[in-house]
């Protein structure tokens, strides 16, 4: 089977506080560092799987700047066979729907046959699987936590939906799907793994190599654009209790009581 | 003046109170509009939900079929395109279903897609100014939404007050004969089986006090504090998304949109940073004590008490003096 | 009449003399073990290369101290002293069996040295020796079959009981210890039978009783038992060589090159390759322990060393707390895999790697590191630079528990487990006011490393803040690297992730040379294992407690009087000061300072202390286990009598104030580092300078 994984090059928010900068035009960058969305990492590793099962090729795909081939690499080190970079100055400003055009002209190119997302990012929307499928004129299914190879052109997939349960379906080939967390144990790669793939050539795509109209893309394709960054003002928010623990705790159940929670 | 569609969402033959957070929605968006509602389902359910819709909406369309009495976004979203007009702003929901429908539907429908607005702030033309949250709640951004070719917009569960006026006696118009004309859509994505999640040994959905545990936990051997906290409280206890990707407690008792919505009247959420996944499985605003120990956590701006702490040390403390309180 | 009493080598039978079976048996016998000898060193030709001919007069005195002298059997009173009676037996008595195997060729052999008066000595002594050893062997047999020690039990997946191999083995001792009795015995029988002249036999040996017991039967039986002995000794002495190298007695034959070969440097953790420069590590197709040949030859001589004596394992806390890990178990089942793999009929086989099928990554993520295993083994087999290689191939291939990529990732990005920005390493000192940020506007004599957890923990803030405290009111002059610091990197080595570690290493090599200190002191005994065995060229590095012992020896410090007698102190060895670095004295004379202070011992302390869960990343990751280490520690305080228990290390502190909490003894017991009850104690009125505060140490902020 031809994997494609779409990945995307993120902050890293586990521990750190995300910040708007004074101007209000982009978050604090400065003490961020940067991994693969974790989302497409899962996704990765699926593909991985299922290569290793009934065989094929999985090739990485991402689009941005030149810093965007670290998480490349990472995903080759993990197990991918191939990288692809999408670069050009015309697809900075990209909307989802910019990415998703250029994506499916990847797609086109290197004719695959399953191609994953991660169900959504941290700074995204969960939108370019779903948009990127029907451009391609796919079947797709979002947030899935399971695939199953079952037939030459079927696979069996869960979707994780409300109230925890689970959606199977039998979903015919070729298609895209979004990958929820928690389908696999993504494997780990360390310096080792990345410095064993450092030589390995990762070709950069640029649009005229994708044959993507400049107009389709960037700034000038984008129905949705970001206008700024800004700390949400929320309501009043909690009544902070403040002074020794004991203190707190007198107060809470006071109020505990009061609401008649504790007789 | 661009179609207004309002996409009801149903279960059971219930309609989700989501629909009057469209309606909402949509009358800021266009307030001369006259949203239409869809509604889409098998003849079991259908009809009861166009009723309800139609209280609230002046126009509802029906869409009846045996081939929907699931809902599946692959059938749904061709269906769709099929009766909904160009350059329409079609609104639903922001959950499991619609993403799996809106991305998709935005392109068949050559129309811009917002995705998870949690606000409307302006609109100048056929350019809309709405707010998204960005790195889970953490900031926030405008964004200029262009409307010109019509746009499918998904909204946060909850961000938009519903509007409750139930005055209207709409009209149902049965739209099945116009989605279907051209015949069913060829299946390629089909509906096997629902797997319910296990059922605990305690139902979280019906319980009166919840006392809920996050990440602040740390290690899976300090929930027995938590369990004391329960005990001298008489609450249920409840955990949100790690604890169960940890596979410290068992999913039933995850509080989420990803685990069950619960409706108590004291929520007291221990260690959580409030995402809104967690906050959405929290319905009939409850009074809500947070203790966290980072006092930037989102969770203090819907709790109602906020202490900034460190659960592990507060919370013994806590459960003894209301141990001492109870006797 | 007399008749002639007939010696083995004289005998024949129908007419055939008995010397050509005489030759038969102990050519095969030597033949047989010969080969399988050959056989089991086949493996350890194929393993990895491991450097141990090196530091002789060391190796020397090591293997008489450990191997002959059995110095760490009597750490088990009951079953040490029932092996080095074994033992010295053996060696007393395996110059005897040689000597009978000549009989049957020589008439009349001595061992050379042996003939003369001194070989009546060594006659009497052996006729000692061998009584001895056979009552021991009835002990052993009652103790294995009847009493059943607990260590001894294995557990329902690791396989059957190992109770029939061991008494079988002590039936075939005691079989050498009989037919020897009765050969000799017969002969003085028929010796006194006939007035001849008899050697000297003492009446409660085996040999005495054996000659009174056949004493009343006839000349020809007194022969035929005579023989008949000769031939049994023969069977059952080269069955039993042959026998040796079949399982858990080849340590009969391996323990004295176990021992010599042991690994003498204490907290280190050996290279991935021995012979593979740090330089060269890049070019290896393959890191750590993999499959049974990836092993080095020592290791694998571990394996046939293991007498399985289960001491590690009733060492072991991760086995205490019931994890999938016994160090017992982690030899033998190499050790029959290693068999398995190397068949002594035929070729190589089972290609199988030794994580499916073998060994289980939670067994292996289950170490501590602690050392406890280690200390007590009697023949020294090594097992942290095992779990470590084993690791580092586990991570190789990327099979890292989820709970542990995330610290390994935050440590790869920011230099901390926690993913915490750099800039925030320093917050903790920022109220002192005085405490300098090494660089190129501050100096200092003394570097303190802080490491992470220290750093970053807002409970371990505090030991960070006493110790900056304590140094300063002892007239240290220091300061911190801040930002520049990286974790030392000592967990992430011992979890297996070496480049990682490299890189940590060298960064902070680099700062601290840059920083230009003469001394670096440490209050975590990971970073200083880490600084003094994993870092070279760096200069000389203390754990604190080192420094308040000189500071409080040389009247730089002084401490004042406990104020509540009723508070009774113990002291938890971390084992990184303790076992990995033998620093036991330095802290308990320190604790011992403090006038009025009631100190306790817990049973478990010193070398045999017992870990508290572990440090570094092993609080990250979530093991299978039924209670927690710390549980069980603070137990043993408890039982000792304790009302607060002094660490010297952030991860017991982490581990045992949980573990307080989660027993319900929050309240009637504390835990507290030795640095924080230092600066409790400290008779600020008595040192040469008053109290420090932020005023009057205002021009050191400058480098902050």
């Amino acid at each position: 089977m031809e994997i494609l994984v779409c990945i995307k090059r993120v902050p890293d928010t586990s521990e750190n506080e995300i910040t708007v900068n004074k101007e209000g035009t982009d978050i604090e960058r400065e003490d961020l560092v940067y991994s693969v969305n974790e989302w497409d990492n899962y996704a990765v590793e699926e593909a991985i799987r299922i290569r290793d099962k009934v065989g094929g090729t999985v090739t990485v795909v991402s689009l941005g700047s030149e810093e965007t081939e670290e998480v490349i690499r990472r995903e080759m080190a993990m197990g991918a066979d191939k990288g692809i970079h999408l670069m050009d100055p015309a697809l900075e400003g990209s909307d989802g729907r910019g990415i998703a055009v250029a994506l499916k002209a990847e797609v086109k190119k290197g004719g695959y046959d399953l191609v994953l997302t991660g169900a959504q990012a941290d700074d995204g929307a969960g939108q370019v699987g779903g948009m990127l499928a029907a451009m391609l004129q796919r079947p797709f299914a979002a947030l899935v936590n399971h695939i199953e190879v079952t037939g030459a052109d079927t696979l069996r997939i869960g979707r994780e939906i409300a109230g925890g349960n689970q959606e199977f379906s039998e979903i015919r080939l070729p298609c895209v799907l979004s990958i929820q967390t928690g389908i696999n144990e993504p494997r780990y790669v360390g310096i080792r793994g990345i410095r064993k793939v450092a030589s390995v050539e990762i070709p950069i795509h640029g649009i005229s190599d994708i044959a993507v109209p400049a107009e389709t893309v960037g700034k000038t394709g984008a129905r949705v654009k970001r206008i700024d960054y800004f700390t949400p003002q929320l309501g009043k928010g909690a009544e902070i209790l403040e002074g020794s623990d004991e203190e707190i705790i007198d107060k809470l159940i006071e109020i505990l009581k009061s609401k008649g929670r504790i007789k | 003046m661009a179609p207004m569609i309002a996409y009801i969402l149903h279960k059971n033959g219930v309609i989700d109170d989501t629909a009057l957070e469209l309606k909402s929605a949509a009358e800021m968006l266009e307030p001369e509009a006259v949203p239409v509602a869809v509604v889409m389902g098998s003849k079991k359910d259908v009809e009861g939900v166009c009723q309800e819709a139609a209280r609230s909406f002046a126009t509802v369309w029906k869409i009846e079929n045996e081939a929907l009495s699931y809902p599946n976004a692959e059938v749904i979203r061709p269906l769709l395109s099929r009766i909904l007009p160009k350059g329409s702003i079609v609104l639903m929901p922001h959950e499991h279903f619609s993403m799996d429908l809106a991305p998709g539907l935005s392109i068949c429908q050559e129309a811009a897609y917002l995705p998870d607005a949690v606000g409307f702030e302006a609109r100048e033309g056929q350019s809309l100014r709405a707010v998204r949250e960005e790195f889970n709640g953490m900031v926030r951004t405008h964004v200029a939404c262009d409307l010109t070719q019509g746009a499918v917009i998904t909204l946060r569960p909850g961000a938009f007050t519903p509007n409750e006026r139930k005055d209207k006696s709409g009209q149902i118009i049965d739209k099945t004969p116009e989605a279907f004309q051209e015949g069913a859509p060829t299946l390629q994505r089909r509906f096997i089986e629902l797997v319910e999640a296990e059922a605990g040994d305690v139902d979280i959905t019906k319980s009166e006090v919840l006392v809920s545990v996050g990440r602040g936990i740390e290690e899976q051997e300090n929930l027995e504090i938590i369990h004391e906290l329960g005990k001298v409280m008489g609450a249920d206890v409840s955990c949100s998304r790690p604890i169960v990707d940890a596979k410290w407690m068992e999913k039933s008792r995850q509080v989420g949109t990803s685990g069950k919505t619960v409706k108590p009247k004291v929520y007291l959420a221990l260690g959580i940073s409030g995402s809104f996944q967690h906050l959405g499985g929290i319905k009939g605003s409850p009074f809500m004590v947070a203790v966290n120990k980072n006092p930037k956590a989102p969770i203090f701006h819907v709790a109602d008490v906020g202490v900034v702490a460190d659960i592990l040390d507060f919370v013994p403390k806590l459960s003894e003096k209301i141990g001492e309180a109870v006797k | 009449m007399i008749v002639e009493f007939i010696s083995p080598a004289k005998a024949s039978f129908l007419g055939i003399p008995a010397i050509i079976l005489w030759w038969i048996i102990p050519l095969a016998g030597i033949g047989i073990f010969s080969y399988i000898l050959y056989r089991r060193t086949r493996p350890l030709c194929l393993a990895s290369f491991d450097p141990r001919i090196n530091r002789l007069a060391m190796r020397i005195g090591a293997t008489v101290r450990y191997a002959l002298a059995q110095y760490r059997q009597p750490r088990y009173p009951l079953a040490g002293i029932l092996h080095i009676f074994l033992f010295v037996g053996f060696v007393i008595l395996s110059l005897r069996s040689i000597t009978l195997v000549f009989l049957g060729i020589i008439e009349g052999f001595t061992l050379p040295g042996l003939g003369g008066a001194l070989g009546n000595v060594y006659m009497v002594v052996k006729d000692i020796a061998a009584t001895i050893v056979l009552i021991t062997c009835l002990i052993a047999m009652i103790r294995r079959g009847v009493f059943k020690p607990k260590r001894y039990d294995v557990p329902a997946r690791y396989g059957k009981n190992h109770t029939t191999e061991a008494v079988f083995v002590l039936l075939l001792i005691s079989g050498l210890m009989v037919s020897d009795a009765l050969f000799e015995g017969s002969l003085v029988a028929y010796q006194f039978q006939s007035h001849l002249e008899t050697e000297m036999v003492l009446p409660m040996t085996l040999k005495g009783m054996a000659a009174a017991v056949l004493a009343p039967n006839a000349a020809s039986t007194l022969q035929a038992v005579h023989m008949a002995a000769y031939l049994s000794h023969e069977l059952i002495f080269f069955f039993f060589l042959c026998f040796l190298p079949l399982g858990k007695h080849f340590h009969v034959i391996t323990s004295f090159f176990n021992v010599f070969f042991m690994k003498l440097d204490k907290g280190t953790v050996k290279p991935v390759k021995w012979d593979v420069s740090e330089e060269q590590l890049d070019g290896l197709e393959s890191f750590g322990v993999k499959k049974l040949e990836d092993f080095t030859w020592k290791h694998m001589l571990d394996f046939y060393s293991c007498a399985d004596c289960g001491r590690c394992s009733d060492n072991c806390p991760a086995n205490a707390v019931g994890r999938p890990l016994s160090p017992r178990f982690i030899s033998i089942k190499c050790r029959d895999a290693l068999f398995e793999r190397y068949p002594l009929w035929s070729g190589a086989e089972n290609e199988k790697t030794l994580m499916d099928g073998v060994l289980e990554d939670d067994e292996i993520w289950s170490c501590t590191t602690c050392g406890a295993c280690e200390e007590e083994c009697p023949l020294l087999i090594e097992y942290i630079d095992k779990i470590v290689d084993l690791r580092r191939g586990l991570v190789d291939e990327g099979r890292v528990p989820q709970s542990l990529q995330k610290p390994f990732s935050a440590l790869e990005k920011r230099g901390n487990p926690y993913g915490k920005m750099e800039k925030k390493r320093s917050e903790w000192a920022k109220d002192l006011g005085y405490v300098k940020v090494l660089g190129k506007k501050a100096s200092a004599q003394t570097l303190y490393f802080v490491d992470s957890i220290t750093s970053f923990d807002d409970r371990i803030q505090e030991i960070a803040r006493a110790t900056a405290r304590v140094l300063q009111g002892a007239g240290v002059d220091f300061g911190i690297l801040g930002s520049a610091e990286m974790d030392s990197g000592h967990e992430v080595r011992r979890f297996g992730e070496e480049m990682l570690f490299l890189e940590l290493r060298n960064r902070n090599t680099e700062a601290i040379l840059e920083s230009g200190v003469k001394k670096i002191v440490t209050a975590d005994p990971h970073a200083f294992n880490a600084l003094r065995h994993d870092y070279k060229g760096i200069p000389e590095v203390e754990h604190i407690c080192q420094v308040l012992e000189r500071k409080l020896v040389s009247g730089r410090l002084r401490l004042k009087k406990i104020e509540d007698p009723h508070v009774v102190y113990t002291y938890h060895d971390p084992c990184y000061l303790g076992r990995h670095n033998g620093i036991y004295e330095a802290p308990r004379r320190v604790l011992d300072a403090i006038p009025g202070i009631r100190r306790v011992e817990m049973e478990r302390s010193k070398d045999r202390s017992f870990c508290c869960g572990g440090g570094g990343l092993m609080l990250f990751y979530e093991p299978i286990e039924e209670t927690r280490m710390g549980k069980l520690r603070v137990e043993m305080a408890k039982k000792a009598g304790a009302t607060v228990i002094i660490t010297a290390c952030p991860f017991c502190m982490v581990n045992i104030e949980d573990a307080i909490k989660t027993s319900g003894l929050e309240g009637k017991m504390k835990a507290m580092d030795l640095v924080e009850l230092v600066l409790q104690q400290m008779d600020w009125g008595a040192l040469p300078n008053s109290k420090p505060t932020a005023e009057t140490h205002s021009e050191a902020k400058n480098g902050h």
